[in-house]
């Protein structure tokens, strides 16, 4: 008589799945341990040395005057305060440089290509200067060499008397909006609102009928032209503010520091050159088979290379953006060689060394520059995922 | 990036280093060479040549501790640093002193976890401005641009100064003593402020150093001398009375060209000061002639100071605060005995 074979039971240990639960619960601990050690280890070596530790400092007076600062920013404020102010300064030359980087970079890349041999060539000498001299030159480049060349603030070179440019930066007038402005803003919501009505309206019917409309051309004029009916119609509500040279600099109006500029140059200017190679390897990377039966279709070769050759070439060229947009935010942290007030400078310098909470500020910094540096890469990758081959 | 990664690296040693660490001098005397944060380059104060020697007031500070611990004042390792990087340099152990003309505040004593040893320059912050622009007094200076270092007690009381005054400034901070002088001959700023024995050491590295004038207002006082790590405190006195030594020589008259002779001297201060009698160097562990190996190699006080930024040095500094107590100055040690 056959005896039938159970199959055998397996201790929880032996299984699989349990097994790899075990792994990681044990990981965790053993990583978390780790980590708890040297914090604990940290504070109490700190503590040893009689070093003050913790957060308590963001709430002393910082007593220290910065230089540009996006929020009202005194002496009287706190050190909390002053990583605001640094972390904007941060953001803002961040932001400008991207969409400059880009820019330059998209012209420069495309031009690369171009037919025209001294257009390509010059666009081949700007990528192989620039990307192959070290940024910190390149920023110290724009900030003394070219900072050298500007005139004093009492010789200044000058458009009227409105907008003046010397070696303290670039004075502009500031627009005061009074009552009124909001019929103005209004106009802009409007003729924004009414463009992308049309947008929809236009490509319905490029579907149905295969007409086209000049969406492009309605929607300028709209966002140009209803803002100044309701300018005009209102009375003109915005007053300008007129920087006026008093004792040693100008006051009043708005001032871009020479700092700014200076860093804001060199980022732009550096980053294009090696988003401009990735613009042209994007778009080498796409078949001349599509120019060729887009050109059969009859489309001009301005609209081969938006509809055609663009979105295909933006599959390899996004996810390379996203480093070079990552770079450019943490090489944006050089602005400490040339006094611009961003993070580093303002917060893990001056702050640093007044408090000398060396491992709490530094600590705040990376986090900072981890948090910037993480949505830049998810917002890129979800860009990316958007502009993916819609394969059917 | 540089400096903050310097800065990582220095945070990750503090919180790696072990607590049980033999003392700074054991240490010293087994590497043989003193490890000494001075500035990256301040005429007078600390600045090498063209061939990397350093010099300069607290340079030799440093070369005095030398002198006493090692018998060898060239026994030094010269670690130049920013303003923000010196005291995260001193607390990771990076140094052994930091001597880079480093202002003595309550702050800074009680809660870096550092001791000051003694003040070897009474300093106090002034301004410098081009001439050109014909100011004679710091209370001209409302809505000036000024450049400035980063991380010193001038950005404070600079702050402190003009909201006193009711007026308003622009400040430029740069990282190094260095680039501010270069942000101020470029014309960024139109005043240069910092310790006014800074400012005659950075005004002769100024291309035309003619064209600018220091402000006669002093606003501050800038007490400056060594540091060390606190909880070593047989370490603390030694580079305390290393310099205690020097000023103690200078009120004897003893020198380096004569400090040889006076060892024949009958005067029983001299004969403490040289270690010939009394408790010599036994209470911090050094040898008996500590500081006679001070004053042979680097000199008394009076000769340092002559030397770096007196009268003898292109700085031109005159004695003023830091004469000798009974000569007009407070420069004042406690007596050896």
């Amino acid at each position: 008589m056959a005896t039938v074979e159970h199959p055998q039971k397996t201790a929880w240990w032996n299984n699989a799945h349990n097994r790899a639960l075990l792994f990681q619960i044990l990981l965790a601990i053993g990583v978390s341990v780790f980590f708890a050690f040297i914090a604990n280890n940290t504070i109490h070596n700190l503590e040893q040395r009689g070093i003050s530790t913790g957060f308590a400092f963001l709430k002393q007076k910082a007593g220290f005057g910065i230089l540009q600062h996006l929020i009202p920013y005194t002496e009287n404020d706190t050190y909390g305060r002053t990583f605001i102010v640094g972390l904007l300064n941060t953001i803002l030359v961040s932001v400008l440089g991207i969409i400059c980087a880009t820019i330059i970079g998209f012209i420069v890349g495309v031009a690369r290509l171009s037919s025209n041999w001294l257009v390509s060539k010059l666009a081949g000498i700007y990528i192989e200067t620039f990307r192959n001299l070290p940024l910190l030159l390149q920023i110290f480049f724009w900030y003394f060499a070219v900072l050298q060349a500007l005139p004093s603030p009492r010789n200044s070179l000058h458009i009227g008397e409105k907008f003046f440019l010397n070696i303290r930066g670039v004075y502009l007038p500031n627009p005061i909006f009074e009552q009124g402005f909001g019929w103005v803003e209004g106009a802009f919501i409007l003729a924004v609102l009414a463009t992308i009505i049309l947008k929809r309206w236009a490509s319905k019917r490029q579907e149905q009928t295969g007409e086209q409309f000049p969406v492009l051309w309605t929607a300028t004029g709209l966002i140009l032209i209803l803002p100044t009916i309701a300018y005009f119609a209102t009375g003109g509500p915005i007053s300008w503010e007129y920087p006026v040279l008093k004792g040693f600099n100008f006051q009043g109006g708005i001032t871009i520091i020479p700092e700014l500029a200076a860093l804001l140059i060199a980022l732009s200017v550096y980053t294009a050159s090696l988003i401009a190679e990735i613009v042209r390897s994007g778009i080498l990377s796409v078949s001349h088979g599509q120019t060729e039966a887009a050109e059969a279709l009859g489309l001009r070769p301005g609209k081969t290379l938006r509809l055609v050759i663009i979105p295909q070439a933006m599959r390899v060229i996004i996810p390379q953006m996203t480093s070079q947009y990552l770079n450019l935010v943490k090489n944006s942290s050089l602005a400490t060689a040339i006094g611009y007030p961003d993070l580093v400078a303002v917060f893990a310098g001056t702050t640093l060394n007044q408090t000398g909470q060396a491992i709490e500020v530094i600590a705040m910094t990376m986090a900072v520059y981890l948090t910037i540096s993480l949505i830049i890469s998810y917002f890129m990758n979800w860009y990316n995922a958007r502009s993916q081959l819609r394969e059917r | 990036m540089k400096k903050l990664s310097f800065i990582m690296v220095a945070v990750f040693f503090m919180i790696s280093a072990s607590l049980a660490s033999a003392s700074t001098l054991e240490e010293v005397q087994k590497r043989d060479v003193l490890q000494c944060g001075v500035s990256t380059g301040l005429p007078g104060f600390s600045n090498p040549d063209e061939k990397g020697n350093w010099t300069g007031l607290d340079v030799d500070a440093c070369r005095a501790v030398a002198a006493a611990v090692l018998h060898d004042a060239n026994k030094v390792k010269f670690i130049p640093l920013t303003a923000k990087e010196r005291f995260t340099a001193l607390q990771s152990g990076e140094i052994d002193i930091l001597s880079r003309n480093t202002t003595w505040t309550l702050t800074r004593d009680t809660s870096l976890g550092l001791n000051f040893t003694h003040t070897d320059y009474y300093d106090g912050q002034g301004f410098m401005v081009s001439k050109k622009l014909g100011v004679k007094s710091a209370k001209e200076l409302d809505g000036a641009a000024i450049c400035i270092q980063a991380g010193t007690t001038t950005e404070l009381n600079l702050a402190d100064y003009f909201k006193q005054n009711n007026m308003k400034y622009q400040a430029v901070v740069f990282d190094t003593s260095d680039q501010s002088v270069k942000g101020f001959e470029a014309g960024r700023c139109d005043v240069l402020t910092s310790d006014q024995s800074q400012l005659y050491g950075l005004r002769i590295k100024l291309a035309k150093p003619e064209d600018a004038v220091v402000l006669p207002e002093i606003i501050s006082k800038e007490p400056l001398g060594p540091v060390v790590r606190q909880g070593d405190d047989g370490w603390f006195n030694i580079v305390k009375w290393s310099m205690f030594a020097m000023i103690n020589a200078e009120e004897m008259g003893v020198t380096s060209k004569n400090v040889d002779e006076m060892k024949k001297s009958t005067d029983p201060n001299i004969r403490r000061l040289l270690g010939l009698e009394g408790i010599k160097g036994k209470g911090m562990n050094l040898s008996d002639d500590w500081a006679y190996q001070i004053i042979k190699q680097v000199g008394n006080y009076g000769e340092m100071f002559e030397r770096n930024v007196g009268l003898g040095s292109p700085l031109k500094i005159k004695r003023g605060l830091n004469a000798l107590w009974n000569k007009g100055g407070i420069q004042y040690a406690p007596p050896i005995r």
